[in-house]
């Protein structure tokens, strides 16, 4: 069964040419460095997008997989289900006019475009782990700005115990949504609100300091360290704040394999698979053939464990 | 010696070399490291899908001989038919190696968990462990050992063979079960036709 819904933005919505196209400008100028939006495009280099990113103390010093294999090696089923599909078939993806939706249990909702989105954040690079159901795993070096920041803004209300995301949903430029075997459209993921509000959950617009590449998700897409990488929904148009908890897309589509809290755990095996080791891509080529152990919550249970005491894993998985 | 036969004497050659190509292109892309960001599933994918592709072909003799009448054809039957164990070989050798080599040392009981646990793999390895025998018994001295009759009511084990291997290849999908259909579709024909004619 498919969910449907209405995928057009009423025009009334749509971002006016004129400010979409300042953008880039936009976002340097918010950097202090409009004097670079002076240059012709193609003298500035492709690491310069986001110059003088803030360092984060939450990055690792881990090496981070090379450039061409997180954007040719991609989980995006609205772009098809093989690794490669995303990499092409986003190419001619329209990321320029963007706007979210912000609605429920929320004290300023509305439509806002992007711009009005990022204004006030202040970029950061993030270089995460990034570990895939699927057992293999990824350092990337997001730029992006911590999803606490975002949603203070919009004032939730006592209300809100979730926040729910969605992707875009729109089969014209979206060529997986058309497919026999796919997920129901729109994908939603969900954090509960403490998830949510911790400081290692960003949003991120860029990777490698360039603008996010149309197969990892831009122009804005979530990044949870600490869960498989399903959790971090890409190209996301809506952020709903709700009381109950919202049923996820990969939940809805197998409710044994791919739980709600979906928690990087080496304790909780797929039903198909283990988790215990993954394969780390990237660094030598016979490095990233074997395996490795997998660390509970990825690693980052010093900052996270907390947000899960007390609760059987094995079960909230 | 017909016309036909004397084809078949080159054919059988050509088809052994090209048989090979899967594993050549495999080992000319790894040593150019070319198997894309996570070279273990390719090679894991790609041994597996020529393991089937092979079963397939060499369930496709014996219709393709019927219809064409080229009864040489049989000849070609036993190295496909090995070239599936052979691909077969691989896919198992590096599913141990690389989902199963942890710090350098094979570790036994995940491997005997993931087989008994993991309803893909125990098809699989079911497939496997029934492919043994008949690669075993594959050569004119077995054949002659244990007779002709015997010998076929063994090899029909192929069918049961071809039915895991596609289980496997199914069980295994996450969504997109498109492409393991399509090998469904081309092993349900190819036993139909055997069951025409039998009726």
């Amino acid at each position: 069964m498919l969910i449907q819904r209405p995928a057009d933005i009423p025009s009334s919505e749509i971002t006016p040419k004129s400010v979409y196209l300042q953008r880039r400008q936009f976002i340097q100028n918010t950097l202090g460095l409009g004097a670079l939006a002076l240059l012709p495009e193609a003298l500035q280099a492709k690491s310069s997008d986001f110059p003088c990113l803030k360092k984060s103390p939450y990055s690792t010093s881990e090496t981070p997989t090379p450039y061409d294999k997180v954007t040719n090696y991609n989980n995006f089923y609205e772009f098809g289900s093989s690794k490669s599909a995303p990499a092409l078939l986003a190419k001619y993806f329209k990321t320029t006019p963007w706007s979210v939706r912000i609605d429920g249990a929320v004290e300023k909702p509305g439509t806002y475009t992007l711009e009005d989105i990022l204004k006030p954040h202040t970029l950061e690079e993030r270089i995460y782990r990034l570990r895939c159901v699927e057992a293999w795993s990824m350092v990337i070096p997001w730029v992006g700005f911590p999803l606490a920041d975002l949603l203070k803004r919009f004032g939730p209300t006592a209300n809100a115990k979730y926040v729910a995301f969605e992707t875009l949903h729109d089969p014209e430029q979206m060529p997986g949504q058309k497919s026999r075997f796919s997920l129901d459209w729109p994908y939603v993921e969900g954090l509960r609100m403490d998830e949510a509000m911790h400081p290692l959950t960003i949003l991120a617009v860029g990777l490698y300091g360039e603008t996010l590449p149309k197969q990892n998700g831009a122009p804005l897409r979530l990044v949870v360290p600490w869960k498989y990488g399903f959790k971090s929904i890409k190209s996301i148009v809506r952020i709903h704040f709700t009381e109950t908890r919202p049923a996820t897309t990969w939940g809805r589509m197998g409710p044994d394999e791919y739980g709600f809290y979906a928690n990087v755990n080496p304790a909780v095996d797929h039903p198909r698979w283990s988790q215990k080791t993954e394969r780390k891509l990237g660094g030598g080529f016979f490095s990233s053939l074997f395996k490795q152990e997998t660390r509970f919550l990825n690693g980052y249970a010093e900052q996270v464990g907390h947000l899960y005491a007390g609760m059987d894993l094995s079960k909230a998985f | 010696m017909n016309l036909k036969t004397l084809q078949l004497n080159w054919i059988k050659p050509l088809v052994f070399v090209v048989a090979l190509l899967p594993l050549v292109l495999l080992m000319v892309n790894a040593s150019l490291e070319q198997l894309g960001a996570n070279p273990a599933e390719k090679i894991l994918h790609e041994t597996g899908i020529w393991a089937l592709r092979f079963l397939l072909l060499t369930l496709l003799i014996t219709p393709l001989r019927r219809l064409t009448g080229w009864h040489d054809l049989l000849r070609l039957r036993r190295m496909l038919g090995l070239y599936s164990f052979f691909y077969a070989c691989l896919h198992f050798l590096s599913w141990l190696l690389f989902d199963h080599v942890f710090a350098g040392t094979l570790a036994w009981q995940p491997i005997v968990s993931d087989i008994i646990k993991r309803p893909y793999i125990t098809v699989g390895f079911f497939a496997f462990v029934l492919l043994l025998p008949l690669a075993i018994t594959s050569n004119a001295y077995m054949m002659r050992y244990l007779g002709g009759r015997a010998w076929q009511r063994l090899h029909r084990a192929v069918y049961l063979i071809a039915i895991a291997a596609v289980i496997h290849f199914w069980w295994l999908v996450k969504l997109d079960i498109s492409e393991p259909v399509i090998y469904a579709v081309i092993l349900a024909i190819l036993l139909f036709l055997r069951r025409y004619r039998a009726a």
